[in-house]
């Protein structure tokens, strides 16, 4: 973690106007390898669509977003071909969607799920595909029995698991998280969590978390993001912010956890 | 001590919390504190409780903001600014320089004991083996019993938490040590033994920063007294110097 490695991602003055009304403005950030950014704030402080910005699926009004590629090179993701983009969301990045309906294809086996995005970048040889989707299924506690069921038959935690087994196969150096533990039990949460944590442990992972729980902001991330109507309030090293929290609403946010 | 042998050196810090949910209330923590702290040193924050004591700790891990005044660490033949730097910077501070073991545990619910004092090795750069090797050996030390090594530490008593966290801080060897009254729950034995890991790291160099309120465990260290009635900021309410969380504000009902 040296101060000389350059960002993996670096977006400068993002704004997004949707007519007149306010979804995102002059929003600053920059994310290395290894680190996990956490972005909170209530519904409608403009999260989801700076997430959306960042992963390229919506034009900014104004502002850039830089990413260095595989290849060493720093591109502006909206200079990129349509071709490139999706390359790129499907080899190098990844979206893990809060409902994994949106992140999976339900008519299909969890086999044929993960192994989709393999052929995607060119995987072929049948026999490689199903070992390699075994071998994912299997870190994120998916017995290969389980292989030719399709995720209507699974419970939402491992749907969940499923849908990050999907998005890891191809090695994404960046994934985006929308809400990942919502909707989940807290006991399917705490398994999802150490899962998260361990895969950006193990592989350096890159990840930025939208998410309205503090808690899960503490425990995953190293950097946060408070977010208010659209705008940066505040941001910081996560156990700073949360503990030591300096703006008003921040500090609101902080005092209306419930105390376990 | 000699002016090489410092690796954290405090000069004029300032704290106070502003609480604008209390219609901007100031309350003040600390003020001027300012002392060095030398390698193979433990030295002791002392005074009443409510003066400020966690609240410098937690500065120095840069878990709360300074107002004012600087936090000098040695690294190597530099001197870092804590209070001036960056997240990123305060990350790889933690990982290479210092540690910090905290008064409560807290970590992700469902991890084993032995996984999470493991991780701490891995950061400070063991292997995989290695790194279970010296967190079973430190649980061992510690005498937590190996039937709970593969469970999460949630569902443990107080006594037995504070040794997880306590294996955890002491799993890497980081040249500067933070202890947040690391013997408050142990019962007799078992502060022994943790009162001969921190006599060791002290034999080996590391320098350590503690809060300690039992007697018997300062004179056994031998510490260095540092009292903070020196430099309490004044007026000093029975809240100044307390975690946001305990602040009866963080608790709306």
């Amino acid at each position: 973690m040296s101060e000389t490695e350059s960002p993996l991602l670096t977006a400068s003055g993002l704004t997004r106007y949707y007519g007149p009304r306010v979804g995102c403005v002059d929003v600053d950030l920059e994310i290395y390898e290894g680190e996990v950014l956490a972005v909170v704030g209530e519904s409608g402080s403009g999260k989801s669509t700076l997430l959306a910005m960042l992963s390229a699926q919506l034009a900014p009004t104004r502002g850039a977003i830089c990413y260095r590629t595989r290849e060493g090179t720093t591109r502006d993701l909206f200079s990129l071909s349509e071709a490139e983009r999706r390359f790129l969301f499907r080899t190098d990045w990844g979206f893990v969607h809060q409902d994994p309906r949106m992140g999976l294809r339900m008519g299909v086996s969890a086999g044929g799920n993960v192994g989709e995005r393999l052929m995607a970048v060119g995987w072929r040889h049948y026999g490689n595909i199903r070992s390699e989707a075994v071998d994912w299924l299997g870190r994120v506690e998916i017995g290969a029995d389980r292989i030719d069921d399709r995720p209507t038959a699974f419970s939402g935690g491992m749907r969940q698991r499923l849908q990050i087994a999907k998005n890891m196969v191809t090695r994404p150096r960046l994934v985006f998280m929308d809400e990942p533990t919502g909707g989940l039990d807290v006991s399917v949460q705490a398994r999802l969590l150490d899962l998260i944590r361990s895969l950006v442990a193990d592989y350096g992972l890159a990840a930025i978390i939208v998410t309205h729980d503090l808690a899960v902001a503490r425990l995953l991330s190293h950097r946060i993001i408070v977010m208010r109507q659209g705008r940066v309030i505040e941001t910081g090293l996560t156990d700073q912010v949360l503990d030591d929290p300096r703006e008003p609403y921040t500090q609101l946010l902080v005092s209306s956890v419930l105390q376990g | 001590m000699s002016e090489r042998d410092i690796v954290l050196r405090v000069g004029g810090v300032e704290k106070s919390f502003t609480m604008h949910l209390r219609g901007g209330a100031v309350l003040p923590v600390v003020r001027e504190v300012s002392f060095d702290l030398a390698r193979g040193e433990i030295a002791v924050l002392g005074g009443p409780s409510g003066i400020g004591k966690s609240s410098i700790l937690k500065m120095i891990y840069g878990n709360y903001r300074v107002d004012d005044g600087t936090i000098l660490l040695r690294e190597g033949d530099q001197w870092i600014d804590v209070a001036q730097s960056s997240p990123r910077r305060v990350l790889a501070l933690r990982k290479e320089t210092i540690g910090y073991v905290s008064q409560f545990l807290r970590a992700i619910p469902r991890v084993s004991s032995l996984d999470l004092v493991a991780a701490a090795a891995r950061e400070g750069g063991l292997d995989e083996e290695g790194a279970r090797d010296k967190a079973a050996s430190l649980l061992a030390r510690l005498n937590l019993p190996e039937r709970l090594w593969s469970l999460p530490p949630a569902t443990f008593s107080g006594g037995e938490q504070q040794r997880v966290n306590i294996a955890r801080g002491f799993a890497s060897g980081h040249p500067i040590l933070l202890l947040d009254e690391p013997t408050a729950s142990l019962d007799a034995a078992a502060r022994a033994r943790v009162v001969d890991l921190i006599a060791e790291r002290r034999d080996a160099g590391t320098a350590i920063l503690g809060i300690f309120h039992d007697e018997k465990t300062r004179a056994q260290l031998a510490v260095r007294m540092i009292d903070l009635t020196r430099f309490a900021a004044g007026p000093r309410g029975g809240l100044a110097g307390r975690a946001p969380e305990e602040r009866p504000d963080s608790h709306p009902s």
